[in-house]
């Protein structure tokens, strides 16, 4: 599994590498998780250049069975992510409002969504 | 090459690494290279409800340009020996290497 900078996780066969981490996956699901469910877009095979690489996991399939995670049609999982997305959004405005009249600079360019 | 060095003595500790998106994972040390990417086994992730993601990983690798800290064991580092060749780093810092591609 590869978890990239802007918060993706890729889950496939790792086919090859490189000394800048650049990644080959085969069969790739992108695998978005919402609370204690997810739900898989499969988006075949994936090139990844490696500065947009945080980390890369092996999967341990008898740690994955044991998971308590369910899956959840993509549809479902789209609009629950849209509105997690949007509650965050919420609290980011309003925390960077009461900085603001604090006296704090806010920085919106630190925003790598990882 | 300082650094690098330093993490090749604490290979087999167990350490904990704290990326820039704030996710902290500890682990044994199993491998590091030049540019600092970490491989660690066995990992067990801080605050793991926040990332269901790793759940099912047991052994990763962390590209280095995405970590900020390594937490370790005061005991694993002898830091007079590492202040003392630090400054030797400072006094005379070795040619860096390009990156040279074998064909």
């Amino acid at each position: 599994m590869v978890v990239l900078r802007d918060g993706r996780k890729l889950i496939g066969t790792l086919r090859s590498f490189d000394q800048f981490a650049n990644l080959v996956l085969q069969d790739t699901i992108e695998r978005i998780y919402v609370g204690n469910c997810y739900g898989d877009i499969p988006r075949g095979i994936f090139l990844i250049r490696g500065e947009n690489v945080v980390l890369l996991g092996e999967i341990d399939l008898d740690k994955e069975e044991r998971s308590n995670l369910r899956e959840i049609p993509v549809e479902e999982v789209l609009v629950a992510q849209r509105e997690e997305m949007e509650a965050k959004q919420r609290l980011e405005k309003i925390r960077s409002r009461v900085l603001h009249e604090q006296g704090f600079c806010v920085d919106n360019s630190q925003n790598d969504l990882y | 090459m300082l650094f690098y060095s330093f993490f090749k003595t604490l290979v087999d500790q167990k350490v904990t690494v704290e990326l820039k998106n704030d996710l902290a994972i500890t682990g044994t040390l199993k491998s590091v290279d030049q540019f600092l990417n970490i491989k660690l086994d066995d990992i067990m992730v801080i605050d793991e409800e926040r990332y269901p993601h790793m759940s099912s990983v047991k052994n990763c690798f962390i590209r280095g340009s995405v970590v900020r800290y390594v937490q370790l064991p005061s005991q694993a580092v002898d830091t007079a020996l590492l202040q003392d060749a630090a400054r030797r780093e400072a006094a005379q810092p070795t040619p860096q290497q390009a990156n040279v591609r074998v064909k």
